[in-house]
């Protein structure tokens, strides 16, 4: 038997919602697990639970663009539930996965698999994105009409950029017959050429084989050739260069149908801390120079670049105990992708409108899909943070099953404290703490 | 989280714990490394050829990568130090078998061995070593991937020394593959930490960094211009693998380029001396003549490599000892 939807107030709490250029303190009304109102509730509504938010953040749930969940074929590294339960502590309430898995999503099975592992662990949405070639082989298309039926919000190749230009055109060709976006996580593999860190000063020195900025943006160029020669609608998804984000730049000042996303850690980080070999740093693409983190931080400002995502990569502790060109690349995520991004607030890279929009209503837009806002009679998909909670990552401690983060004791602007999925409320600090 | 190369490779006291790079060491280290090696060279022409420096220590060679001149030296540095020396030839035995290199590691650690020499494909594969060896087992970099060859570099630097008493005001050509080189990343750093006036670097753009001014060397494209008034040449290995992968046309256009003959090497100053790392690929790299000539000191410094070796060995050992007997106390 299906539980009855509560009937929510949140009060006294600063709602932002950047699809609304709202950012006030007010209260936020919730039912039948949609939003009904902002400010006063409607004369006859009497919440069957509220919760008190003053001091503080009220806004739509984050959308993750990408979170490699593991599952099914490398359930070692991580599974749908507990990736889902972590993610929804970092106030993620819906999660995009790439079709990398074993087998790869490439049929209507394995989607609907994956989404119905999704509703049994009940935590947040999972919208998964299906492979553009079958089992991502760069040659034969997939039945992308078919994936999309089963519930595949896009298509890519995932790690395995298509090489073969022809089969990237037709893909696109065929993704677009049936408004299908076509995510491009733009690397040349030749010229990548079986790197592992930016090739400049730091890797010279440290004599890591080398990938070249030219890897993302000869791809990048190509691809938008493509997207203007097909009609298609394209996705770059984790920028590394600030060479990339210029031409995404250009590219919107053309007014070509195109986005792109970045992953949080390359908003952080850069190729200095490859120093001392630590493989928690080991990440594709690779970590580039501070100009280029620099001038991503500024396309993330300027809205060229749309979203941030975590680019989530849980690993068991053996792919990171190697010599670092030996061990798999990837960060854990999850948990620090709010907190990351609101450092940026604090950085003053951007104000906090912004920084929520790339993390809502931007990832939403670029999928299509009505999420990320507050808008009243939109899914009640709501993240609640405290912004005077600091507290320090420690890699055991996160609820992901892969503690392989870079960030460890690093200090954290802010912490999550409820989050709700359609009005239910699937995580809460509180609770949290009174488990520990 | 990580450390500095420094911090990694020296206690408290500066004493050398691990050696791992040249990174970080400074010319004091260096120079204590050469002088310790200068006392070492007599051990090999007496009699008997040991000294009882490490006795009762167990040394591996732990080498990932097949090697004949380093690990021999190696083995040869250990023994004339009377330590007891396991070969380990692991890229045939363990990780065929699917072991991790944590568990070799483990595996020998429960062995009591007392220093690991390691060589391994991967840059970084000796920081990873260090970082997870047990307290009071030193480890020695024989080789990682494309980034270092500490001990290579300071037999080099032995070389040199012998030959041009200092370092100041000299002026060196690397000639060759410096992409893929650890001899040559570890040379640089030695050579510019000792106080070399001019470092040179000498390759088609294809075989350097993208960036390798960076490093600390002036970068030449013309190999006579290159060597022209240098007082030490060192001229690097040439893979046969560099054929492929569109990095050189053939052997043929690279020895006319780049091969060091007795007319280029005219050019050099008279005194200069010529060196290789070995093993040598005659006419690629270099003409026999040059080769087997009187400025090649190529075998003095496979002698000097095992002086060299010797000196690092029993540097780490005896900083290891002193910490685990301050445990014991």
């Amino acid at each position: 038997m299906r539980k009855k939807k509560k009937d929510i107030s949140i009060l006294g709490g600063r709602v932002v919602d950047p699809a609304n250029n709202t950012n006030q303190i007010t209260d936020l009304h919730i039912a039948g697990g949609k939003i009904l109102a902002l400010g006063e509730a409607p004369e006859d509504f009497v919440p069957s639970e509220t919760i008190d938010a003053t001091d503080k953040v009220v806004c739509p749930g984050l959308i993750d663009l990408c979170a490699h969940l593991r599952e099914p074929g490398a359930e070692h590294k991580a599974t749908i539930a507990s990736e889902s339960a972590a993610a929804v502590s970092g106030g993620i309430t819906t999660l995009c996965c790439p079709p990398d898995t074993y087998p790869v999503i490439d049929t209507p099975a394995v989607t609907g698999q994956i989404r119905h592992k999704a509703r049994k662990a009940g935590y947040c949405r999972l919208l998964p994105q299906g492979a553009v070639t079958q089992d991502l082989d760069g040659e034969r298309l997939s039945e992308m009409a078919a994936l999309k039926s089963a519930g595949c919000v896009a298509v890519t190749n995932a790690y395995t950029p298509l090489a073969n230009t022809l089969v990237q055109r037709r893909a696109m060709e065929y993704a677009a017959t049936f408004g299908l976006l076509t995510i491009i996580r733009p690397e040349d593999q030749y010229l990548s050429n079986n790197g592992c860190a930016h090739e400049g000063k730091v890797a010279d020195r440290m004599g890591l084989p080398g990938i070249p900025e030219a890897a993302e943006t000869v791809a990048v160029a190509r691809d938008l050739a493509l997207a203007e020669t097909t009609g298609a609608v394209i996705h770059f998804h984790t920028l590394s260069s600030a060479s990339a984000a210029r031409t995404m730049a250009w590219a919107k000042r053309e007014g070509r149908r195109v986005s792109a996303d970045v992953a949080i850690h390359q908003l952080h980080l850069c190729e200095m801390d490859l120093e001392g070999f630590d493989s928690h740093f080991h990440v594709r693409p690779p970590l580039r120079t501070d100009t280029d983190r620099d001038g991503l931080r500024d396309a993330v400002a300027k809205d060229v670049i749309q979203a941030i995502c975590s680019d989530h990569q849980p690993h068991e502790p053996d792919a990171k105990a190697s010599p670092f060109p030996d061990t798999e690349p990837g960060i854990s995520g999850l948990e620090t992708l709010l907190p990351l991004t609101l450092k940026l607030v604090e950085q003053g890279v951007m104000d906090l409108s912004s920084a929520i929009a790339r993390l809502t209503c931007g990832p939403a837009g670029i999928l299509g899909v009505p999420l990320g806002t507050l808008t009243p009679g939109q899914a009640a998909d709501i993240c609640i943070y405290d912004p005077a909670q600091r507290w320090f990552v420690n890699a055991e401690k996160l609820l992901s099953q892969g503690k392989n983060t870079p960030f460890h004791g690093w200090e954290m602007p802010a912490k999550v404290t409820h989050t709700l999925l359609k009005g239910r409320l699937v995580y809460s600090l509180e609770n949290e703490e009174t488990a520990e | 989280m990580s450390r500095s190369n420094a911090e990694l490779q020296l206690d408290e006291s500066g004493r050398l714990l691990h050696f791992l790079t040249i990174d970080g060491l400074g010319r004091e280290m260096l120079t204590e490394i050469l002088d310790t090696a200068e006392g070492f060279t007599g051990v090999s022409e007496r009699t008997i050829k040991k000294v009882p420096l490490c006795r009762g220590k167990v040394v591996a060679n732990l080498f990932f990568e097949t090697s004949t001149r380093t690990r021999t030296t190696f083995e040869l540095a250990a023994k004339r130090l009377s330590a007891d020396v396991l070969n380990l030839n692991i890229s045939a035995s363990a990780t065929s078998k699917g072991e991790t290199l944590l568990d070799t590691l483990r595996n020998l650690e429960a062995m009591h061995v007392d220093m690991f020499i390691v060589r391994h494909a991967s840059s970084g594969a000796a920081h990873f070593i260090a970082q997870h060896a047990d307290r009071g087992v030193g480890v020695i970099n024989a080789g990682d991937g494309r980034h270092a060859h500490p001990t290579q570099a300071m037999l080099d630097m032995f070389t040199i020394r012998r030959h041009k008493q200092d370092f100041v005001g000299l002026r060196v050509a690397i000639v060759g593959d410096i992409l893929h080189s650890r001899v040559a990343r570890s040379q640089i750093l030695a050579l510019n930490s000792l106080g070399v006036s001019e470092v040179r670097v000498v390759a088609p753009r294809t075989l350097l960094p993208a960036d390798a001014r960076s490093l600390g060397v002036h970068v030449y494209h013309d190999m006579d211009e290159g060597i022209r008034d240098v007082d030490v040449i060192i001229m690097l290995r040439l893979q046969k693998e560099r054929m492929q992968g569109a990095l050189l046309p053939s052997e043929h256009e690279y020895f006319s380029l780049f091969g060091l003959t007795e007319k280029r090497l005219a050019l050099a100053d008279s005194e200069a001396i010529v060196m290789h790392p070995g093993p040598i690929n005659r006419g690629v790299e270099m003409d026999s003549q040059v080769a087997d000539g009187s400025r090649s000191v190529i075998l003095q410094q496979v002698s000097y490599g095992i002086a060299i070796r010797m000196a690092v060995i029993s540097m780490v050992i005896g900083t290891q000892n002193l910490h685990m007997q301050d445990v014991a106390v």
